[in-house]
């Protein structure tokens, strides 16, 4: 990866943050914190399992409706009613997402499809408005030029745009997997299971051991997919439209 | 080879190209000039269709091109324009094989026909190929955008105001490649611009445009000498038989086959050489004929001796290839009235004058 010689001073922070959460660690394991966090293994990595599956799910049904959407917005047809359209999906993030998921419990009924429809709608918003943003901050010229030299529309897209606005795309994917993973453990309240289970249960008992087994996994899984998504961004993209590279 | 048979374009209630015909023959180098506005680009848009003409038509190759395939004719033209548009997403060789890539090519065949081209423009494939345009000054990417759009080897070139982004100095040197390659090449391009100077240094042909009419067609020469009308005169400039200067080569001014002396000659004999010549200098050539010094009628005459003991130096040569503005030049700065000729390897040829030039310039104006 990148060699950016780091500062003595970053090295000594990195230390210290090392260090800390060793401590931490320590004095999780003394206190019996760890012992009662670790009893609940087997339901964390099955409930992270259905975790997964929500986020999973949701993303992949956002990515297949937002990805065309946004592409769709940028055509000819819908062009011009881009900016209502993209008002109706901002409704989908202004309303609070446990009013979507209520109001998706009414109509899908108690259990998964309900928060993972809630997930979808939460995720739509971030990944169209940059599919948006990344198309239509490709250069007027290069699409001149794309055409001028014999492409047709959608090699045009497919060489020209896409690669160019792949960046931003990416940006916004890697927002809403954030804000998916973060926001799934709601899925509990309408029976979609995933580590809310053990967070709002370990509230209702006043068990800060069980509410952690599952805060904890949460915290790691979006702290996992952001990295992975990054990595994506940096390996993904080609290097001349690349910042990071 | 490209024909405009009164072509028109209107945007709404504007008409932006009106009526223009005129003919483009191969190799030539054609330059559509004008103020902004004029309908210069729209026409030449036109030509690869990426701007539908209201009523008109375009014949290439004696071919109408409302007939064919858009995106076939485009990948059949080659097309440079002012912000260069490599695609920054692709590295320099993708870039120069867009259209082979789309024309289906061989792979192996289009990147060396790239490396191939870089070398064309000084570019140095070893460097370069692997590159991505953000990695190239401004001068290499359009040297890029140029070889681009000669990858494919189309016999037609538009290009829009390619080197208007380019530092003058780099212009320059980007110009004279591109003569160089053309000369090579004999591409019929079509090339937009509004800089006169330019025009007069790179065209074949100039198109004068003004709110949308060609106003005048012609050879360069011929519009700078006579303008058509008041339009064309104020936008070549008061200066345009100065620019001028610029088309003529020294030899079309230059008095060929001079009378001359060498070092051995005496003064006796110069003397007699001048007067039977009616002229108040003579030059010095060496054994092989190439121009040494010269002598003034009246610093020598009535002395005695040797051409070689009284030569002087001669203050300024001139290139017979060379463009008159650089004999003027040469002139001005040496505070003479002529220069003597030679070839590239010296040997003396003639002289010009400040008025043979006059004189020259003056003929055409006469006609």
């Amino acid at each position: 990866m990148n060699t950016i010689t780091r500062s003595p001073l970053a090295s000594y922070g990195r230390l210290t943050t090392l260090v800390a959460i060793f401590a931490l660690g320590a004095w999780a394991a003394s206190s019996g914190l760890l012992n009662a966090i670790l009893s609940y293994w087997g339901d964390i990595v099955y409930l992270a399992g259905q975790h997964l599956q929500l986020v999973f799910y949701s993303c992949a049904l956002a990515l297949a409706i937002g990805l065309p959407l946004g592409i769709a917005l940028t055509r000819k047809p819908l062009l011009y009613h881009a900016d209502a359209i993209t008002q109706v999906i901002n409704l989908g993030t202004t309303i609070p997402t446990l009013a979507v998921l209520a109001l998706a419990m009414t109509f899908l009924g108690i259990g998964a499809p309900s928060a993972v429809f809630g997930l979808t709608v939460l995720t739509l918003l971030p990944i169209v408005l940059n599919t948006i943003a990344g198309l239509s901050m490709v250069p007027r010229h290069l699409i001149e030029a794309a055409s001028g030299m014999g492409m047709t529309d959608s090699q045009i897209l497919f060489r020209v745009e896409l690669p160019n606005a792949l960046f931003v795309i990416l940006a916004g994917v890697r927002t809403a997997i954030a804000i998916n993973v973060g926001t799934a453990p709601l899925a509990f309240l309408v029976g979609g299971g995933g580590l809310g289970e053990l967070i709002f249960t370990g509230i209702d008992l006043m068990d800060s051991s069980m509410l952690l087994a599952g805060a904890i996994p949460t915290a790691i899984l979006a702290i996992v997919a952001d990295f992975v998504i990054g990595q994506c961004q940096y390996w993904l993209i080609p290097r001349g439209v690349n910042p990071l590279r | 080879m490209i024909r405009l048979d009164r072509l028109t374009k209107v945007f709404g209630s504007t008409t932006a190209v009106d009526g223009v015909s005129m003919e483009v023959p191969a190799g030539a180098v054609c330059v559509l000039l004008g103020p902004s506005g004029c309908g210069k680009t729209t026409t030449m848009k036109m030509i690869n269709r990426l701007i539908a003409p209201s009523s008109g038509k375009i014949f290439i190759d004696g071919r109408d091109t409302s007939m064919l395939d858009a995106v076939t004719l485009r990948r059949s033209i080659g097309y440079v324009i002012q912000q260069i548009g490599l695609f920054p997403n692709k590295t320099i060789e993708d870039n120069i094989c867009v259209v082979p890539d789309l024309l289906g090519w061989d792979r192996k065949k289009s990147r060396s026909r790239a490396a191939e081209l870089l070398e064309l423009v000084n570019l140095d494939p070893a460097i370069f190929l692997r590159r991505y345009p953000k990695e190239l000054s401004g001068g290499q990417q359009q040297r890029v955008g140029v070889v681009r759009a000669l990858a494919a080897d189309p016999p037609v070139l538009l290009m829009d105001e390619p080197f208007g982004a380019i530092d003058p100095i780099n212009r320059e040197v980007i110009q004279d490649e591109f003569m160089k390659l053309q000369a090579e090449l004999k591409k019929t391009v079509v090339f937009v611009s509004h800089d006169i100077d330019e025009a007069v240094k790179m065209a074949s042909h100039i198109a004068i445009f003004r709110d949308g009419k060609l106003v005048q067609f012609d050879k360069p020469d011929t519009i700078l000498a006579n303008p058509i009308d008041n339009f064309v005169a104020d936008f070549v400039g008061s200066d345009r038989t100065l620019k001028r200067l610029r088309l003529l080569n020294v030899k079309d001014a230059m008095q060929p086959a001079p009378v001359s002396v060498v070092a051995g000659d005496s003064l006796e004999t110069a003397v007699s050489r001048m007067e039977a010549n009616d002229h108040s200098t003579i030059v010095m050539v060496g054994p092989q004929g190439r121009a040494r010094g010269f002598l003034h009628l009246n610093e020598i005459r009535g002395k005695k001796g040797n051409v070689g003991d009284h030569v002087e130096a001669l203050p300024g040569l001139i290139n017979i290839e060379d463009d008159l503005r650089n004999a003027v030049s040469v002139m001005f700065s040496h505070g003479v009235t002529w220069l003597a000729c030679v070839d590239h390897d010296g040997f003396y040829k003639g002289y010009v004058t400040q008025r043979g030039i006059t004189q020259l310039l003056g003929a055409s104006y006469r006609e």
